[in-house]
């Protein structure tokens, strides 16, 4: 123990939070606060063994198995190659979910996100967009690669990532709604497909809609931008669903 | 800023289970408060509570500043409350340095506040090993850092000294002790009585 007088009060004045002042700059912490949770999110999210990685492993493999499931004839494959990348990617999206806010529960860490500057609901922002970068964005760079093999044309390639990553937004906060549901149940992993699935139906179908209609040389855009209502919808009701799931858990 | 808390005719149940009703109790800037009673008496839940982790059945949390008026409780929670509970929210996978300045940057932090954490609670050695390979009484070290890290007025503390040895209980009662003296508050949950003289809060036996 050395240096008595340099230890940090609470009440020292903070540099940069100047205090009191009835108009308190409130915006430099929350961004520092947001950037940290960021970089935090993506480290743990690519630190414990490669987790988008894996997920686009699992999508391959998926992809893989249809044709030797189905036949491996292209006139089988090429009408239904839409729809079953669009099955595969939405299961991948599953993958990592548990990881969201099961772990910071169970090791203490959500009390710690709960007691920031930050409401949950901007935590909650925070790691659904961090799942759309950290898992939903390679995917999305996976599925043209999928679809390829499956028959697709090559000159779809383009608006198949589109599409995947504009759902992958969806599926990312919708995702991250149903794993706060089910925190801290017993088979949370099992429960949070059970929930999601079934909010993963209009991404999928607006998804693989578009590519069916550029495929028939119609244009996508209707089908796209009904994929990106539903993720904005998805972002603007799932922080504050999710928020209340989180308080629920940790009460 | 945090100068008082009160407790007003404050009720909590967890599930069936009454834990107190209608606890009446004031902190004052300054002092510290050891919180006791048996186990499952609610002395977790009560820090819980005063943190804004779990909702009272009846009763109010109040935080005041240094002229008794009334703090907005979500921003008081949010800038000048600490929580450590025994789970320190420590991820195995990543560096000592890594979680520490995660959370003082999350709870705010002065220019140096984080190198003074380092400091106080000897972390240096740990700063580049993975928080698995950690003892518990290095975790323990480490999830303190945020107290000194990031200056807030309020410490809610449960069990904080469990896995510390002697010298690091030595060290760290001084630390509470340079807390108080800059008119902190500590509410301690704790079995072994803390190295100072504090006022208590029995929540009694398990009935």
């Amino acid at each position: 123990m050395s240096g008595e007088p340099r230890l940090p009060k609470w009440n020292d004045p903070k540099p940069e939070r100047p205090e009191p002042g009835p108009a308190e700059p409130r915006a430099p912490g929350l961004r520092g606060a947001t950037r940290v949770l960021f970089e935090r999110e993506l480290s743990l999210a690519w630190g414990g063994g490669g987790g988008p990685l894996l997920a686009c492993a699992f999508f391959a493999c998926l992809t893989a198995i249809l044709p030797l499931a189905a036949g491996g004839e292209l006139k089988t494959l090429a009408p239904v190659a839409a729809g079953v990348a669009w099955l595969a990617l939405a299961l991948s999206s599953l993958l990592s979910l548990e990881r969201l806010f099961e772990r910071d529960l169970e090791d203490g860490a959500l009390d710690l996100l709960a007691t920031g500057h930050l409401p949950l609901e901007s935590v909650f922002v925070i790691k659904a967009l961090s799942q759309w970068i950290a898992t939903g964005l390679p995917l999305a760079l996976t599925a043209p690669v999928a679809a390829l093999a499956l028959g697709q044309p090559l000159h779809l390639a383009p608006l198949t990532a589109l599409a995947a990553a504009l759902g992958g937004l969806g599926f990312a906060f919708t995702g991250a709604l149903g794993a706060a549901l089910a925190l801290g149940a017993k088979r949370g992993g099992l429960l949070i497909a059970v929930v999601v699935l079934p909010l993963f139906i209009p991404p999928v179908v607006f998804g693989s809609g578009a590519l069916a209609r550029a495929v028939q040389g119609l244009p996508p855009g209707p089908a796209l931008a009904l994929l990106a209502a539903y993720a904005l919808f998805a972002a603007v009701i799932a922080p504050f669903a999710g928020a209340a799931a989180i308080r629920n858990a940790q009460g | 800023m945090i100068h008082a808390l009160s407790l007003n005719r404050l009720s909590l149940t967890r599930g069936e289970r009454v834990l107190f009703r209608e606890l009446d109790f004031e902190l004052q800037a300054g002092e510290a408060c050891a919180l006791t009673g048996a186990n499952g008496t609610g002395k977790t839940s009560l820090l819980r509570a005063v943190a804004g982790l779990i909702r009272p059945d009846a009763g109010e949390i109040a935080f005041h500043d240094g002229d008794r008026n009334r703090l907005d409780p979500r921003e008081a929670r949010g800038r000048e409350v600490h929580l450590l509970g025994h789970l320190d929210g420590l991820k195995g996978a990543r560096t000592a340095r890594e979680e520490l300045s995660f959370q003082c940057d999350w709870l705010g932090h002065t220019q140096d506040g984080v190198d003074e954490a380092i400091e106080t609670f000897g972390l240096k050695p740990l700063l580049d090993l993975e928080v698995r390979k950690l003892s518990a009484g290095q975790r323990r070290r480490l999830a303190l850092g945020r107290l000194v890290g990031s200056p807030r007025a309020l410490w809610l503390l449960d069990e904080p000294m469990g896995p510390l040895d002697a010298r690091w209980r030595a060290v760290f009662a001084e630390v509470m002790q340079r807390h108080l003296k800059a008119d902190g508050l500590i509410l301690a949950a704790v079995h072994d009585a803390l190295p100072m003289p504090v006022r208590t809060l029995d929540l009694g036996g398990l009935t």
